[in-house]
């Protein structure tokens, strides 16, 4: 004890830090419920159209992502151009792939579900409608009707 | 060195950490942005082995709105502005003035609104296959707002209310008597309008 006493001679005391963890536990759970898991990586980029008129997409679950823009990287705009592309899940797929991918996220959901399944399309902004027209008719006759057209919101424009 | 020590408190020093780990792997691993978009809902894919029913709806019940590959739009037979979009396809929901060339409108019985006369008006986009997706949003989105400012209006005259502050049937009566038809028409490549 003795020993002790001898290194403890400080002026000041060092501040309690008992508490971080708890702060740092509070910031972690505003984190993990205002979040959601992050889906997949993107291999399009795109900037959103913007709208005033905009709906948020109420159940995420429910919703599957089409991705439609140039390729994201120098690398693969080397290696597959700068036409735009349509992503679905982790891949460059065509239009062809809708079908089936359209049939695999329907089997996801629940008898339920099924019905208000949405389908969300990114597209860039600079896109020409010819291939989303062309993705569009893929939905249709995949009979997923439901679709959401990503814009971001801004509250009018010039 | 006797040392008579009590139960030893478990050293928390290290919990920070622990949760700083935590903390740090769900700021990677998820995102915050909540998804926005305009709703539509598609038509149906025509059966293919049946004949296509010609159809029955009056010429002074469509609005034609046609975008071209120029980004040039065309709303009821003359080219407008984007800026213009809006009232014009207004006029054409509610045809205030019973104008021979607008929608007819058929006095409907709706619960809680009572009898309101309902626009039989279809407006139908098409677009060229050159059209920017830029602008295709835009006309959408001006059109959603035309219809959701005849929503507005006839909510607040009947339950001093926005259509968004409504309740559930109430908003279903609004839908009812404003029904939002957009038609997404059949894709066409055409070089102008007709």
């Amino acid at each position: 004890m003795a020993v002790m006493k001898k290194k403890g001679d400080k002026g000041t005391p060092a501040i309690s830090t008992a508490s971080l963890p708890d702060v740092i536990f509070m910031i972690l759970f505003f984190f993990m419920v205002s979040t959601t898991m992050r889906e997949q990586e993107l291999l399009v980029k795109f900037t959103l159209p913007t709208a005033t008129e905009v709906q948020k997409l109420e159940k995420k679950s429910l919703v599957s992502y089409i991705q439609i823009g140039q390729p994201s990287t120098k690398e693969l705009v080397a290696k597959f151009g700068t036409a735009p592309r349509i992503q679905l899940n982790d891949a460059y797929k065509t239009t062809q792939d809708i079908l089936e991918f359209v049939a695999s996220e329907r089997d996801k959901l629940n008898e339920a579900d099924r019905s208000s399944m949405t389908v969300c399309i990114k597209a860039d902004a600079s896109t020409r409608m010819g291939i989303i027209t062309d993705v569009k008719q893929e939905l249709r006759r995949a009979n997923a009707l439901k679709v959401s057209y990503a814009a971001a919101k801004t509250l009018g424009y010039e | 060195m006797i040392n008579k020590r009590k139960i030893q408190e478990i050293n928390a020093g290290s919990m920070a950490d622990i949760a700083f780990l935590l903390l740090i792997f769900f700021l990677v691993a998820t995102t915050m942005n909540v998804d926005t978009g305009i709703q539509r809902v598609l038509p149906p894919m025509p059966d293919e082995n049946q004949e296509q029913a010609p159809m029955d709806i009056k010429r002074r019940n469509i609005m034609l709105v046609f975008v071209s590959k120029f980004d040039n739009i065309m709303a009821g037979g003359e080219a407008i502005d984007i800026t213009q979009l809006k009232e014009k396809a207004k006029e054409f929901i509610l045809n205030p003035t019973n104008d021979e060339n607008l929608p007819e409108k058929e006095v409907t019985n709706i619960d809680l609104i009572g009898n309101y006369p309902v626009s039989k008006g279809v407006i139908s986009l098409q677009n060229d296959r050159g059209t920017s997706y830029n602008l295709y949003i835009m006309v959408q989105n001006e059109l959603t707002r035309a219809f959701n400012e005849v929503r507005d209006e006839l909510a607040t005259q009947k339950f001093g209310k926005k259509f968004m502050e409504l309740a559930e049937e109430q908003r279903e009566a609004v839908q009812k008597a404003v029904p939002l038809k957009i038609s997404e028409a059949e894709p066409r490549n055409i070089e102008g309008g007709n």
